[in-house]
């Protein structure tokens, strides 16, 4: 740029163009470029899946024989009927549009269709992994807010110790710690909560019944929460104690703003950003459940199916289960970046 | 009477390692609708002081003094009372290049806000004002919806103006406004802020580093160092011949525009300015002073007439007095 130019700019920058430029209309592309984008993965995690079940040490047949004494033509027959004697390319075409057809194949355990045993289970696991994780985000973001903002106080001292001290701990120790505590009870305390599966053997009807799968939550739910809260309380934290220190805040204390006010219009909004990204790749977590929570508290959800798909093995429903997983983080990863590109203007513009 | 009266204010700050005294012992006076500028280094415990004013410094400083606002002290203020002076009767502009404005808030609801904490409009008349102020800043009314990040520096520095000027305030306590911005940029800015000032009567106090800056807006000038005020007076007189051998070399230490020799020779000060955890005993400028004599490591010079209307800091002022 010649230099009387470069002198003007300036006057003509602070006087501002008198239009207002378009609107911009980038978020439904930027959504949709983000979707092309996780398209893309989901079809790379399927071709992946299949050939990493292939790699796996093993032979699936062998495995469903179960040490039963079997002839090679019988287990030629079995081969034949899972269609694993056709050539590897032919099999990866049959597994790509089955896998379109939202087809799982069928499971070599239960000899039911994947898709059937993952709907069954989907239910409890979301119900249990959803409310951890809806306790866990409001406590954990409600207790770090209130940590930062009082920095260095007993609270803060106090709520980040216990939190990093329940994170650091094993959850299948805390799980069965609380299983014999609350669930057994220890001497004279009677067992106050159910400790195994989602409802009682003689589960009553109506509103006893929500009653009686609640108090079969608590246990789960609390292992849960108590071990993942941590992350939330940190990340809150950390990014309000960031905010605290900008002027923008200071500006807001001299504009005559009660310190809660402050706290709640300016330092809050900004510093909740951050946990946007955190909260949504949870939530694509959640479809996962829990494996060591539902295994320990025998909660028949995804988590004890998966656990139970490795233990056998059984290839179609790791598969199916795997599959799911993968697709749920790619999806909700998509919807943090749409959501975060909503709600933070500088990201808008970017 | 004077608008702002500063008695012997002191501010220091309680750390684990001790004590820092960032100010200590200012008394100044600033008039209605008069300017006031502060200058000193980085340290020198200006910024201290003007977030004293509003009683806006973390937990951990204390003041001490008297901080009169039309009569009443600003120290021993209940909040609710503090909250309503705020803004309303005493505004600040921040340095808003950096982050002065909250980066998801629109600017118009920034402006606004302070309208509608202190109960001065209903939201159709905030947005009017918004409009109104934009305006007179020289922006257009449709950057209301504009997003801090979407402005320049001096763009954003005017919507700090404008912000300052919502409530109609007595008092506006600019805190380097001019810092990070170019130098185009910068003259716009303080054209701007003296012109608002005056077309409102606004009473004003300016903090900087730069004196040329301060001289061109403020009538008086309080020269700062390591927490005191080492000369005070009519700013042209203080800019173009200083008292105190700190404000010479800090009036040096910006070439004159327009003077090719000052601009070759820039005369900087030599030395940091002192830890206010240990202060130099005696003048506690006499460690980086060109001019300092013996009795200075020991004797600590008050404020004392240097000439009429003016007082300085330093033995040989009081010396200058008596020779002519």
């Amino acid at each position: 740029m010649t230099a009387p130019l470069d002198a003007l700019e300036p006057a003509a920058q602070a006087a501002g163009s008198a239009e207002e430029p378009q609107a911009r209309r980038g978020t439904l592309r930027y959504a949709l470029s983000k979707a092309a984008g996780a398209l893309f993965s989901i079809a790379m995690v399927i071709v992946g899946t299949f050939f990493l079940f292939r790699l796996l040490p093993g032979d699936p047949v062998r495995n469903l024989a179960q040490g039963r004494n079997m002839t090679p033509a019988q287990l030629d027959l079995e081969r034949h009927r899972l269609g694993l004697d056709k050539p590897l390319i032919d099999q990866f075409f049959d597994f790509v549009g089955d896998t379109l057809r939202l087809d799982l194949g069928t499971s070599y355990e239960y000899k039911r269709p994947v898709l059937d045993l993952i709907g069954e289970r989907l239910g409890p696991t979301l119900l249990l992994a959803g409310t951890g994780l809806v306790i866990a985000v409001s406590l954990g973001l409600w207790q770090g807010t209130h940590a930062g903002w009082r920095h260095g106080s007993r609270f803060d001292r106090f709520s980040t110790g216990a939190s990093l001290v329940l994170w650091s701990v094993p959850t299948f120790w805390l799980g069965l710690l609380l299983m014999m505590v609350l669930g057994v009870g220890i001497g004279p305390i009677p067992g106050l909560f159910p400790f195994r599966g989602i409802e009682s053997i003689d589960a009553p009807d109506g509103f006893a019944y929500v009653l009686d799968v609640a108090s079969h939550m608590v246990l789960p739910t609390l292992t849960l929460v108590a071990v993942v809260y941590a992350q939330y309380l940190l990340v809150m934290r950390s990014s309000l104690l960031e905010e605290v220190s900008q002027d923008y805040v200071t500006v807001a204390r001299a504009k005559g703003l009660r310190d809660d006010d402050v706290r709640k219009r300016h330092a809050v909004p900004n510093a909740l950003l951050p946990t946007v990204t955190l909260v949504f790749m949870r939530i694509g977590f959640v479809v996962g459940g829990a494996v060591t929570v539902e295994t320990i508290f025998t909660w028949p959800g995804l988590g004890q199916l998966f656990y139970e798909a490795v233990s056998v093995p059984d290839f179609t429903l790791m598969q199916g289960t795997f599959l799911l997983i993968t697709v749920a983080v790619i999806v909700m990863n998509t919807l943090a970046d749409v959501v975060y590109h909503m709600i933070d203007p500088r990201v808008r513009s970017a | 009477m004077s608008l702002l009266e500063l008695d012997d204010v002191s501010v220091t700050y309680r750390i684990a390692a001790g004590e820092v005294p960032a100010v200590r012992g200012v008394s100044l006076t600033l008039d209605s609708g008069a300017a006031l500028g502060v200058a000193g280094e980085s340290g020198s415990g200006k910024s201290t002081l003007a977030m004293a004013l509003l009683r806006l410094l973390p937990k951990d400083a204390r003041v001490g003094g008297r901080i009169l606002l039309d009569g009443d002290d600003v120290l021993t203020m209940r909040w609710g009372r503090m909250r309503a002076v705020r803004w309303a009767e005493a505004s600040i502009v921040f340095q808003g290049a950096q982050h002065g404005l909250n980066p998801v808030r629109k600017i118009g609801d920034q402006i606004a806000e302070p309208l509608l904490v202190h109960g001065l409009a209903k939201p159709d008349a905030a947005r009017r004002r918004v409009t109104e102020l934009l305006e007179q800043v020289g922006l257009p009314a449709w950057r209301a919806r504009s997003y801090p990040h979407e402005l320049s520096g001096g763009q954003r520095q005017r919507v700090m103006i404008a912000m300052a000027l919502a409530c109609s305030p007595r008092l506006i306590i600019a805190d380097e406004p001019t810092t990070a911005l170019d130098v185009m940029v910068q003259a716009q800015v303080l054209s701007l802020i003296k012109e608002l000032v005056a077309e409102h009567g606004i009473s004003l106090i300016m903090i900087s580093h730069d004196l040329s800056v301060l001289a061109d807006v403020c009538d008086q000038l309080a020269v700062m160092y390591a927490g005191r005020v080492v000369e005070h007076g009519p700013s042209r007189e203080v800019f173009h011949d200083a008292k105190h051998p700190y404000s010479k070399a800090l009036a040096a230490a910006f070439p004159t525009v327009g003077d090719p020799a000052s601009r070759m020779a820039p005369k900087g000060l030599g030395g940091d300015p002192p830890d206010p955890m240990h202060l130099p005993g005696g003048c506690s400028f006499h460690p980086r002073c060109p001019v300092a004599l013996d009795e200075c490591a020991t004797l600590d010079v008050a404020l004392w007439p240097a000439a009429p209307g003016r007082t300085a800091a330093c033995v040989h002022a009081r010396a200058n007095e008596e020779v002519s």
